[in-house]
C-alpha cells in the first residue's frame, strides 16, 4: 500500500455534524491543492442512523476505505467508535468523543450500552493510539453544543496525520461555516486541539 | 447566485458527485429536466429545482418516473436538450416509455440518468441497469469518478444529438455520493422555445410505423457500436506488451488502478476501462484480448461485460482464461472495495500479497444496534399506534409502501408485512383481501399515492376488494429530502404557478365507499375513526393528515412545548414499549424525555395509564 496516501474515517450519529466536518476538511484540501476524494453514506442520517464518511488524501483513485485500512478513525460517539474498529489496524490512531448518545434500542431493552472505560481500554490495546475526551463538554464551553464536530476536528489536526496545515483548516472554518457560528466554531476547534495534546 | 451557475471556466470547486452531474448538464446547456426523486440520485434534481428560477432551465418534479420520461421525451422531440433523472428502480416504472421511445428517438437530445445502488444503501434491490441498454438498444455511458461524471454528462448530450436517440447515463451510489475537486468549464446557453414538427409516420407507433422504426433503431445501434469502438471513454492504461489484462468500468476502475499500484505489478498489467458500455466495443475488446495470457473482468453487479467479453473471444476463436464473477473471484452481491479488488487481482494473477493482520475483535462486546427510526414526534408513529389499537385482537395483514413510514415495520410498532415496490400497498392489499380471510389494512404515503398508488385503488373499487387503505399525508416527499408532490400547497412555500391535487377529492371521485380524515395526534378520535373504517365492508380509506415534523422544523415552524415524565409515573412503560419514540431514554429504572428531542406531539401523554406525562412547566 502506498505510504503517501492518508485514509481518515469519521463515524457519527445523524445530526452530529459529521458531513460539515468532512466538507471543511475538503475545502481546506482544495485551498491547499491537496488531492482528496471523499465518500459518505447518509441515506437515513436524519432518521437517527449512523453516518460514515471516508476521506482519502493523496493520489489514490478510490474514494472509500476498506476494513483495516484507516490511518485515523474519529468517532463522534463512543459506541460508534467501537463499532467502527473493523476499519482499524494496529497502526491506526483513534480519536473518540466520550460523551455517549445511547441508541434508542437501549431504552427499549434491546441491547446494553458498552462500559466506557472497558471500551477505551479495548481500543487502546488494539490500536496505535487513543485520544479520548468529552467533546460535548468542550463544545458547551465553546458556547454551542452543536460544535462537537469542530472540537473533534481540532483533535484531528493535533495528530498531524493529515497533509493539511492547521491554518488551512481554520481558514476553511472561517469561510465555509455559517457566519454566525464562526466564532464558536473556531473556539471549539482550539479547545479540541488543546485537549488532544493532553489526552 | 447558485454555486453551480458560477460562470468562471477553470474555477475549482469541491463537489458532490450529484452536484458535478448537475453542473455538467448546465455546462452542456440543458434546457429541460424532469425527475421523480430517489436516493442516490436526489441531489441532482434538488440542484435543478434550485437553479431553475435563476436560469433558463425548466425543471419539474413529475408524479412518477414514467411521466417524467414522457414529458422529457416530448421536450426532446421539440428540439430541447433534455434530461430525466431517476434511481435505478425508477427505470422499471419508466420502462414502458423507454422501450418505444428508443424506436421513436429524439430530435434534440435526451440524457436519462439512472442511479444504481449496489449494496442497497437505500433501495429495495440492487438491479444492474446496464441491461436496460441492452434491452432497449440505447447507448450506455458510465463514469468512474466525480470529475469524469461532469465531463461525461456533456458528452452524453452530444452523443444523443448525434445518434438521435436517448442516452442512458448510469451511475452508482459511490459516484453520486462521493465528493471530489472538480474544474468548471464553460456554460453553453440553453436553447429554449422548442417547436414540434409533425411527422406522424415516424412518431405514432402503430405496428406499420414501428416495424420501420425498429429497423432504424438497429441501424442506430450499429452506429453507436462504431462510435464506442473509437470512443475516448473506452481506453487502455498500462504497458502494451503486458500479458495480464483487466477489464473494468465505473468505480471498479479506481479500485483496480489502486490495486495494480499497491501490488507493484504495473509492468505486467494493462487495463481496459469501459466507459461507453453499450454497445460493447467488440473489436476493441478482441484487440485487447489478443496480447493477453489471461483476463480478469472487474465490475460490480451482474457479469454484463464478462458475458460480452467471453462472446467476443469466442467469435475471434480465442481460448484464453477470462474470469470475473464466481466463487473464486468477484461476487454479484454488494459493492466492491479497494481491499477486495486487490485480493481478487492478486489471486487471479498469482501475485504474493501481504495480508494485513486483521484486528482480533472477538473480545469487543456486542454493541446495541442503531437502526434508523421514525423521528421523535413523527406523525406516522401516532397513526400506526391508532391503527394497531383499533385492530387489536384481529388477524391482520399490513401491506406497506416506500417512504419513511416503511420504518414502521420495526419493533415496537411492527406495522408492515409486505412490500415489493412503489405503490404495491394498494395492489397487494386487494390480493391479500381476496386470497385470505385476514383483515387487510394497508399503508401508503402521500407522494407514493400519487406516484403509483392510485391505479391499485381504482382496481380495488372496481373488483370490490375488502380492505382499508391508510394514506399517511405528511405534506411532502419526506424520505428523499422533502421534495414537493402534487398534493403539496406550493403557495404556502412561496412558489407560484403550481396547481394542487386533493387526495380526499381523488379518493372520493374514485368511488371509495368510506372516506375519513384523521388528525393522528388526537389518539382517541383517530382510533374510533379507524375502527369505523375497518368495519366498513369493501374499500375504505383513512387519510391521516399531519405535516412531517422534520419538514415543519426546516420551514421554521414553532414546535410544541416539550413533555416530561412526572412523579406520577409507575413505570408501566407503555410509552416506550408501544411507541418507540426516540425522545425517550432511561436513567437507571426511570423513564425520561429529552426536552430537546420532544416535539410536543402529546401522543405519549394521551396513552399513559397514570396520566404521568405532562408539558414541561416554564
Amino acid at each position: 500500500m502506498s505510504t503517501d496516501i492518508t485514509r481518515l474515517i469519521i463515524v457519527a450519529v445523524g445530526g452530529q455534524g459529521n458531513l460539515l466536518t468532512s466538507r471543511v476538511i475538503g475545502e481546506a484540501a482544495l485551498m491547499a491543492d491537496v488531492p482528496i476524494r471523499m465518500s459518505e453514506i447518509h441515506g437515513m442520517a436524519q432518521r437517527g442512523g449512523v453516518v460514515e464518511s471516508a476521506l482519502v488524501f493523496g493520489d489514490a483513485k478510490s474514494s472509500i476505505i476498506a476494513d483495516g485500512e484507516a490511518d485515523l478513525l474519529v468517532g463522534f460517539e463512543p459506541s460508534e467508535t467501537l463499532r467502527a474498529l473493523n476499519k482499524c489496524s494496529s497502526k491506526t490512531e483513534v480519536i473518540t468523543n466520550t460523551a455517549p448518545t445511547p441508541p434508542f434500542t437501549v431504552a427499549i431493552g434491546r441491547g446494553t450500552y458498552p462500559d466506557l472505560e472497558a471500551a477505551k481500554a479495548l481500543i487502546r490495546k488494539k490500536t496505535a493510539k487513543l485520544i479520548a475526551f468529552d467533546a460535548a463538554k468542550l463544545a458547551r464551553e465553546a458556547g454551542n453544543i452543536m460544535s462537537v464536530n469542530m472540537v473533534l476536528l481540532g483533535a484531528v489536526m493535533q495528530t498531524r496525520k493529515l497533509p493539511l496545515t492547521t491554518e488551512a483548516v481554520r481558514e476553511a472554518i472561517r469561510t465555509r461555516t455559517k457566519a454566525s457560528f464562526v466564532e464558536t466554531n473556531l473556539k471549539a476547534f482550539q479547545l479540541g486541539y488543546d485537549a488532544a495534546a493532553n489526552a | 447566485m447558485h454555486k453551480l451557475l458560477v460562470d468562471e471556466p477553470g474555477k475549482k470547486m469541491l463537489l458532490l458527485g450529484n452536484e458535478a452531474i448537475a453542473r455538467g448538464a448546465i455546462e452542456a446547456g440543458v434546457a429541460f429536466a424532469s425527475t421523480y426523486p430517489g436516493t442516490p440520485s436526489s441531489e441532482i434534481s434538488l440542484n435543478f429545482f434550485q437553479i431553475a428560477p435563476q436560469s433558463d432551465l425548466y425543471f419539474e418534479y413529475s408524479t412518477n418516473e414514467k411521466v417524467a420520461l414522457e414529458v422529457a421525451a416530448a421536450a426532446a422531440n421539440s428540439g430541447l436538450r433534455s434530461m430525466c433523472v431517476m434511481k435505478h428502480v425508477g427505470m422499471n416504472v419508466a420502462a414502458d416509455a423507454l422501450m418505444t421511445l428508443a424506436y421513436v428517438g429524439v430530435k434534440g437530445s435526451l440524457v436519462i440518468l439512472t442511479a444504481d445502488d449496489p449494496f442497497m444503501f437505500s433501495s429495495q434491490n440492487e438491479q444492474d441497469n446496464r441491461y436496460y441498454g441492452k434491452l432497449s438498444g440505447l447507448p450506455v455511458l458510465e463514469p468512474s469518478s466525480v470529475e469524469e461524471a461532469k465531463e461525461m454528462v456533456g458528452y452524453a448530450f452530444d452523443l444523443s444529438e448525434e445518434l438521435g436517440e436517448p442516452v442512458i447515463f448510469r451511475t452508482t451510489t459511490r459516484i453520486n455520493h462521493s465528493t471530489e475537486i472538480v474544474s468548471f468549464g464553460e456554460i453553453r446557453k440553453p436553447e429554449t422555445g422548442g417547436k414540434f414538427v409533425k411527422d406522424p409516420l415516424n412518431y405514432v407507433t402503430v405496428p406499420a410505423v414501428s416495424r420501420k422504426l425498429h429497423v432504424r433503431l438497429l441501424e442506430n445501434q450499429k452506429r453507436a457500436g462504431q462510435i464506442a469502438e473509437k470512443s475516448p471513454w473506452n481506453f487502455i492504461n498500462g504497458e502494451k506488451s503486458a500479458s495480464w489484462g483487466i477489464i473494468c468500468n465505473g468505480v471498479s476502475f479506481g479500485y483496480v488502478s489502486d490495486a495494480v499500484m499497491d501490488l507493484d505489478i504495473e509492468e505486467k498489467v494493462k487495463i481496459l476501462r469501459i466507459g461507453f458500455s453499450h454497445p460493447m466495443p467488440k473489436a476493441l475488446v478482441q484487440d485487447f484480448l489478443k496480447g493477453c495470457d489471461r483476463v480478469l473482468v472487474a465490475e460490480e453487479g451482474e457479469p454484463y461485460m464478462e458475458e460480452a467479453v467471453k462472446a467476443a473471444a469466442q467469435e475471434a476463436g480465442m481460448t484464453l482464461p477470462i474470469s470475473g464473477k464466481g466463487e473464486e473471484y468477484f461476487s454479484r452481491l454488494s459493492e466492491f472495495n479497494p481491499s477486495l479488488v486487490r485480493q481478487v487481482v492478486a489471486t487471479f494473477f498469482g501475485v504474493e500479497i501481504e495480508k494485513p493482520e486483521p484486528l482480533d475483535l472477538s473480545d469487543v462486546p456486542e454493541i446495541p444496534q442503531r437502526p434508523p427510526n421514525l423521528c421523535a414526534g413523527c406523525s406516522h408513529r401516532a397513526t400506526f399506534y391508532a391503527v394497531k389499537t383499533a385492530a387489536e385482537g384481529m388477524d391482520t395483514v399490513y401491506p406497506t409502501d416506500i417512504g419513511c413510514y416503511t420504518l414502521g415495520f420495526l419493533p415496537p410498532l411492527s406495522m408492515g408485512d409486505f412490500l415489493i415496490c412503489m405503490g404495491s400497498s394498494t395492489g397487494s392489499a386487494g390480493g391479500f383481501a381476496v386470497a385470505t380471510k385476514q383483515k387487510v389494512i394497508s399503508f401508503i404515503g402521500d407522494s407514493t399515492f400519487f406516484h403509483s398508488g392510485i391505479p391499485g385503488l381504482v382496481n380495488a373499487v372496481f373488483n370490490n376488494h375488502d380492505f382499508t387503505l391508510v394514506i399517511l399525508d405528511n405534506g411532502t416527499t419526506a424520505m428523499t429530502g422533502h421534495q414537493p408532490h402534487p398534493g403539496v400547497d406550493m403557495k404556502a412555500m412561496n412558489f407560484e404557478g403550481y396547481g394542487q391535487v386533493s387526495i380526499e377529492a381523488v379518493v372520493k371521485a374514485l368511488g371509495v365507499g368510506h372516506v375519513t380524515t384523521i388528525k393522528p395526534y388526537n389518539v382517541k378520535k383517530s382510533i374510533e375513526a379507524v375502527k369505523e373504517a375497518i368495519a366498513f365492508p369493501g374499500v375504505s380509506v383513512v387519510i391521516s393528515k399531519e405535516p412531517c415534523v422534520l419538514f415543519a422544523k426546516g420551514l421554521g415552524k414553532k414546535r410544541g412545548k416539550p413533555f416530561t415524565v412526572t412523579s406520577k409515573c409507575k413505570n408501566h412503560r407503555d410509552c416506550i414499549n408501544a411507541l418507540g419514540c426516540p425522545a425517550f431514554y432511561t436513567e437507571g429504572d426511570a423513564v425520561k424525555i429529552d426536552p430537546d428531542a420532544c416535539t410536543g406531539c402529546s401522543v405519549c401523554a394521551q396513552i399513559c395509564p397514570e396520566h404521568a406525562i405532562s408539558p414541561v412547566k416554564e
